[in-house]
């Protein structure tokens, strides 16, 4: 008796102790998010929040994004908590499913730092908490062997692969991320963001990437390919991880939300890991900024639920991205937390964004456009079309979808 | 049969095929007869941790009076039909004016989306068909004559493709035919070749899912053909062997008649099955080299954040009337033939 009496007080105490660190009142928190560790990190210690009246359930899914719009449509919304990224923001925003966050970022949000806040045409829509993007991976040990510099362009990088195939040390030194669909898509964002490229006519839904940009940046892509295993279209990032691990390749352009995956001491590779040096993304054709998109995650908090449950999923979520997660995970990712100092497993991205590499767009009619790329550049990419042709289908393919969306008459 | 007991006893089967059948096929043809509203587009300055820029931005409040004006969206007709990601008729107009040649015709026609996904589908469906039922044949032929105690295993192995989940299959095959993998690696030592890819090519692509198709496929012929095996005529096999037949004229002339009406059965779920093919796509990551026309339904709903539910619907329909066309000749036949008895 007397044991459980200690233990119901431990529960009353540790509850209130809750309730003093996060400092709800009240009501339900729904958190809906992608499946990764760094975002686990975050949701447990959102989770932490629950208790005296207050409730927190998360669902982590990597299907999150097929879920929010339909979950978040509904009044009152299933989830209170939309975790996004850049792109996966745009069609809460398009449908108008999520809530400006500026009263609460005036009343609760104290430890977040101005870079968090994601404004959109002035109000806060979103508070990002890590960011991410690919850059470059790459085994010291076979540079070392080869007599190279680590690359600083792709130009470069091409040059390095020649090398490292002609002294006999690796047949195919190089991968990328180039299975036909999403990841296709995206390495053709970095590389045209890289040479400056831009995706749409100014103020407009009308494709602009047949010009000479795109025809250099498909030009660059084929031409790495030279030194890729032959089966470079079916490559995924995590495909790319189980052949670097396996040391089968020497340079990279890896997610930067993948790093503890590559060099962990721990981990199948121990020794590929201690000689791997990362870098931020190459830059291309003269240009001065790495050929890779920046990511951000955040969250935001849905429109149609309560302001009592709105409040709570606020502070519950400023909780779980607290400066003090961040400081006690530092390699978890590259958190945009104050006073983060970041450790060298982060500064691949920060180095991307440092050097002036361009985020990912966030225009409603990417996501089309994305999903042209990777369906309509694999003729090109296996040597069965010309880049203009190729570039020539993907605007045609995406003008077919974005008149069918609505945005292009 | 009284026509009141017999419309109590079909009324059950005829409301949950009406439900479960006729409304969804209704409410997919409608739907792709409209498109999105026009967005009103306003341009805005959204900043972030990595700086600010101007971009576009949809007017949600704006849009969402056209929305409520119209739930459906906007009527289209047939225009999603006709456009570029389906029959494509103005682009293919272009190209039969505009040509170098029949060779070019074919190869700038496949370069369309539609006719890209089709071409595998009909070449997938019109070689796997005939080789699952051949191979299934075979092989219910095989263990037919394979001692009793034996069948039960052989039987249960000889299932196993078909009970393996296919986008799993698939999955399993694909690490098999790396070229680390156990398929892949010995490949290259037949062929001497270090080069040799089944995934890089567009020809071994299509190969390795046909193969992959007939694997799967076979097993439903061989259960099928071998229970229409258990009831051969014994009367008539032993006549054919007094009258001197041997094994292969046996199942030329008197089991293979035998299993006519099961070989139709067979194809046409076999045609149905295979016009749908999909998972092994997934699962071999094919989609660079291969799509078929339920690859594009999937690819239209699973865009990066977009779903156009139009354009897959307008791909389901015609997917539909593919299959109404592949199966109207059995059908046709099979009217025929209950007309003729029912004379």
């Amino acid at each position: 008796m007397k044991f459980l009496t200690t233990s119901a007080l431990a529960l009353v105490l540790a509850a209130g102790m809750a309730h003093a660190g996060c400092g709800i009142e009240g009501g339900s928190v729904r958190i809906l998010a992608n499946d990764f560790d760094a975002l686990g990190l975050v949701i447990d210690e959102a989770e932490g929040c629950a208790g005296d009246g207050v409730s927190v359930e998360a669902n982590m899914t990597t299907e999150h994004k097929s879920l929010q719009v339909p979950a978040l449509t509904v009044n009152p919304a299933q989830y209170t908590v939309a975790v996004v990224a850049n792109n996966s923001i745009v069609p809460l925003l398009n449908k108008d499913l999520v809530r400006p966050l500026d009263d609460l970022v005036a009343k609760y949000g104290e430890t977040l730092s101005p870079r968090q806040l994601i404004k959109v045409d002035g109000q806060t829509m979103a508070i990002a908490f890590l960011g991410n993007g690919q850059h470059l991976f790459m085994r010291g040990d076979i540079l070392q062997q080869a007599g190279l510099e680590p690359p600083k362009t792709w130009e470069q990088v091409l040059a390095a692969a020649k090398v490292i195939r002609e002294k006999g040390i690796m047949e195919y030194p190089l991968a990328a991320s180039y299975q036909a669909g999403w990841y296709l898509a995206a390495e053709f964002v970095n590389m045209y963001l890289g040479m400056d490229g831009h995706f749409f006519e100014p103020g407009s839904a009308e494709p602009s990437i047949s010009g000479e940009a795109g025809v250099r940046t498909l030009t660059m892509m084929k031409a790495l390919t030279e030194y890729m295993e032959p089966e470079y279209m079916t490559f995924t990032a995590d495909e790319m991880k189980a052949m670097y691990l396996a040391g089968d390749v020497a340079i990279m352009n890896q997610w930067g939300s993948m790093v503890n995956g590559h060099i962990d001491p721990e981990g199948p590779a121990p020794e590929i890991g201690e000689a791997t040096i990362l870098a931020p993304a190459p830059t291309v054709d003269g240009g001065t900024i790495p050929a890779a998109a920046l990511w951000w995650d955040g969250f935001t908090i849905a429109k149609n639920i309560s302001d009592e449950d709105a409040e709570a999923s606020f502070i519950a979520m400023v909780h779980g991205i607290r400066p003090e997660v961040a400081q006690e995970n530092p390699t978890a990712g590259t958190w945009l937390m104050k006073d983060f100092n970041a450790p060298d497993t982060a500064k691949g991205v920060l180095g991307n964004a440092a050097a002036g590499a361009k985020a990912y767009p966030m225009s409603p009619y990417m996501g089309l456009l994305h999903t042209a790329l990777g369906a309509e550049l694999t003729d090109f990419m296996q040597g069965s079309e010309s880049a203009e042709q190729a570039l020539a289908d993907v605007e045609a393919a995406y003008r077919t979808a974005a008149t069918e969306a609505g945005f292009l008459q | 049969m009284r026509h009141r007991d017999f419309a109590s006893f079909i009324f059950p089967s005829a409301l949950a095929m009406l439900l479960f059948i006729a409304l969804p096929i209704v409410s997919v043809a409608v739907q792709s007869l409209f498109v999105e509203h026009d967005q009103v587009l306003i341009s805005v300055e959204s900043c972030g941790p990595f700086g600010c820029q101007t971009e576009t931005k949809v007017d949600p409040a704006a849009t969402a009076a056209l929305k409520t004006a119209q739930p459906l969206g906007k009527f289209n007709g047939l225009g999603t039909y006709l456009n570029r990601a389906h029959l494509a008729v103005s682009e293919i107009g272009e190209i039969l004016s505009n040509n170098d040649g029949v060779a070019d015709i074919v190869a700038q026609i496949y370069n369309l989306p539609f006719y890209k996904a089709l071409s595998f589908t009909l070449v997938y469906t019109f070689l796997v068909t005939p080789l699952s039922m051949a191979v299934g044949f075979a092989v219910a032929l095989g263990v037919n004559t394979i001692p009793r105690m034996f069948k039960g295993p052989v039987i249960f192995l000889s299932l196993l493709p078909y009970i393996v989940t296919p986008l799993l299959g698939s999955l399993i095959l694909f690490w098999m035919i790396n070229s680390d993998g156990v398929i892949g690696a010995s490949l290259q030592w037949i062929f001497a070749d270090p080069e040799l890819s089944l995934k890089a090519s567009p020809v071994l692509t299509w190969v390795t899912l046909i193969v992959y198709g007939t694997w799967h496929m076979t097993p439903f012929a061989f259960v099928v053909f071998y229970a229409g095996l258990q009831t051969l005529p014994k009367d008539t096999l032993e006549s054919a062997m007094i009258d001197g037949a041997n094994r292969w004229e046996r199942i030329r002339y008197v089991v293979m008649p035998h299993l006519t009406p099961l070989a139709t059965f067979v194809g046409l779920v076999l045609l149905m099955d295979n016009f749908r093919v999909f998972e092994p796509i997934i699962g071999f990551s094919a989609e660079a080299n291969a799509t078929s026309l339920s690859w594009s339904i999937y690819n239209d709903l699973n865009g990066q954040v977009d779903q156009l539910f139009g354009s897959a619907a307008a791909t389901s329909i015609l997917t539909m009337i593919g299959v109404i066309i592949l199966l109207s000749p059995v059908l046709v036949r099979t009217w025929r033939e209950f007309k003729r008895k029912a004379h």
